[in-house]
């Protein structure tokens, strides 16, 4: 079966710098799976994230090979590729004075023409079907402005998912929320998998990131182990990467991360 | 079940019927009064209602749309709702440009006819505006950055600014010229200025509407509106297109008006909640009926003098934001 992406040799280098942002990264995602971005701060998740979707700023040199279903990225339409990978980038703003109803409509724009025509009653079927999935229909009419964070959380999801693409990017897409709404998002995504979708979303929160069906390990600008929790080799490299600053244990048939003590606290040298 | 509307609100098109109302309203009485008293006209010929008070209404109008319709594509395009429209530069490269005129012209023919001189000023002022947007996007190598583009704006305005200042100190007599331009005019505005600012008009509503929905991506971040793929680059050279040629019309023919450009979208906010197809419309509607009802107020207020039109819209346009903003609390403009 051909991947739904698949990376090689990639490396980004921003303008003015010497260090590579990211250096001979190779990875793999599987077609209906999730895969979870994990590693330490400015590792570069967020840059390669935005490599394989297409999106790097002007000025960043990228180099290797992505591909998307066997097809190089260069290949596909500008178009095509915005109906075939969906993205949530991070912490989203703008349009607070907006309805939820004209956010989610955004992610019909893929699939339309420029002008603004009078709405496709199909579109208008896919995002009200998108909004009911989401639990945002009854806020269709709220402004985004004065909404809780878990339902602006919900508008932005449901704006990604109308685009109804293949697959689905997220840039840390639990920031700001509360545990109850991380487990909200977890099971959107178990659900999307479940319908055939590709899932992979960069998270800082590594015990939901455990969870899922497929992890790569990203640090120093490059993916040093991929591969499920469940194997011990990719826990000894997650710790590693971490700096042996956490610990990962099984609790209920999952695996959780928990931090450890420093054997040398900084706050005894005071 | 039958199918739900998704959007039962016509809101925004009352709102549109509303404002034509209220333009046809203007125009009426923009027609009849003015500095000099109530006029009715007494036939179609009648010199004081057909050549000079309806073509200013109309005129007064429609340079108040131009500059409604581009201050909603820079504040959208700037994802910043204090973007003015003349933040590229426009307003002090048409400055420049006048005043340098009537150095030129001033110096060389003092008695040239005031036809000539008035196309020839609104020539120079519509280059002029043209010509400095272009030299900050050159600052700013291109549209694709915002933070650069606004950067190279307060640049050119500020140099361009100090060079007007710099002519006037050398050739003061031009002060007296000038002054109804810095200030805006409305008086001197005929048919012929209407049909540009008509052409105009249509041409940058056409545009802006085609863009509209890039506009609206463009507020999720440049990130997102990329992803929906959208051609966002040909999109930011023709909205910057858009308003450079209105801000260009508007000062060319009217002179410098404040806060119409900057208070219309503001205005339409706070009545309704619309994306940018109808946010546009409404903005170019609303700042031609604000600049009609300026000019006619400009007209009466100090009857048998008036008011340059510029100095009414910068008091109530400024007036009316301290307003919002003191009134309500948490009003995020």
């Amino acid at each position: 079966m051909t991947a739904a992406l698949n990376v090689k040799h990639l490396g980004v280098q921003w303008p003015d710098t010497d260090t590579p942002a990211l250096h001979e990264v190779f990875a793999t995602a599987a077609p209906a799976q999730w895969t979870a971005i994990i590693g330490p701060n400015g590792a570069g998740k967020s840059t390669l994230l935005r490599a394989v979707a297409g999106l790097l700023p002007l000025g960043a040199q990228l180099h290797g090979d992505i591909e998307w279903q066997g097809r190089p990225i260069n290949t596909w339409s500008r178009q095509a590729l915005a109906r075939h990978v969906a993205w949530l980038g991070q912490g989203e703003q703008g349009a607070e004075e907006w309805r939820a109803l004209d956010v989610v409509r955004l992610g019909r724009l893929p699939s339309q023409t420029w002008w603004p025509s009078a709405s496709d009653p199909e579109d208008e079927r896919i995002v009200e079907a998108t909004m009911r999935q989401t639990d945002t229909w009854s806020l269709r009419h709220t402004p985004l402005g004065s909404m809780s964070g878990g339902e602006r959380q919900r508008v932005r999801l449901a704006r990604v998912m109308a685009v109804r693409a293949k697959v689905l990017l997220m840039d840390e897409p639990l920031a700001n929320l509360d545990p109850p709404h991380q487990a909200d998002w977890l099971q959107w995504i178990q659900a999307l998998t479940g319908q055939g979708h590709t899932v992979i979303s960069v998270l800082h929160e590594l015990n939901i990131a455990l969870r899922a069906d497929h992890i790569w390990l990203v640090a120093q600008g490059r993916v040093l182990a991929q591969g499920r929790a469940s194997d011990a080799p990719m826990r000894a490299a997650i710790e590693a990467a971490f700096d042996h600053r956490i610990s990962l244990h099984p609790i209920q048939d999952q695996w959780v991360a928990l931090p450890q003590a420093s054997k040398h606290s900084n706050l005894q040298a005071d | 079940m039958p199918p739900q509307h998704l959007d039962p609100t016509p809101k925004p098109l009352r709102w549109a019927l509303a404002l034509l109302v209220l333009t046809a309203v203007g125009w009426v009485v923009g027609g009849l009064s003015g500095s000099t008293g109530w006029h009715w006209p007494t036939g179609s010929q009648d010199v004081l209602t057909w050549t000079i008070r309806a073509p200013r209404s109309s005129g007064a109008w429609l340079t108040g749309a131009l500059l409604g319709l581009a201050g909603a594509v820079a504040q959208g395009l700037f994802r910043n709702p204090l973007a003015d429209p003349f933040l590229l530069g426009s307003s002090s490269g048409a400055a420049l440009a006048v005043t340098l005129a009537w150095v030129v012209w001033g110096a060389a023919a003092p008695d040239a006819s005031a036809w000539l001189m008035s196309v020839g000023i609104t020539g120079a002022a519509f280059m002029g505006a043209l010509l400095a947007v272009l030299l900050t996007v050159a600052l700013a190598r291109g549209v694709q950055h915002s933070l650069r583009l606004l950067l190279g704006g307060v640049v050119v305005s500020v140099v361009l600014g100090a060079l007007t200042s710099l002519l006037t100190l050398q050739w003061p007599q031009v002060l007296a010229n000038t002054q109804g331009f810095m200030l805006g005019n409305t008086a001197l505005l005929s048919w012929q200025s209407t049909q540009v600012l008509v052409a105009v008009g249509l041409l940058a509503w056409l545009v802006a509407q085609a863009c509209a929905r890039v506009l609206d991506a463009l507020s999720l971040g440049t990130e997102a509106a990329r992803s929906l793929g959208l051609p966002l680059n040909l999109a930011r050279w023709l909205l910057i297109g858009v308003v450079a040629l209105c801000t260009g019309a508007a000062v060319a023919q009217a002179g410098l008006i404040a806060f119409i450009g900057l208070a219309a979208p503001h205005v339409v906010r706070s009545w309704c909640r619309v994306t940018h197809a109808w946010l546009i419309t409404l903005s170019a509607l609303t700042g031609g009926v604000l600049l009609l009802a300026a000019d006619i107020a400009a007209r009466l207020l100090m009857a048998p003098n008036e008011l340059p039109v510029g100095i009414l819209t910068a008091l109530v346009g400024g007036g009316y934001l301290l307003w919002r903003l003191q009134n309500k609390s948490g009003y995020a403009p």
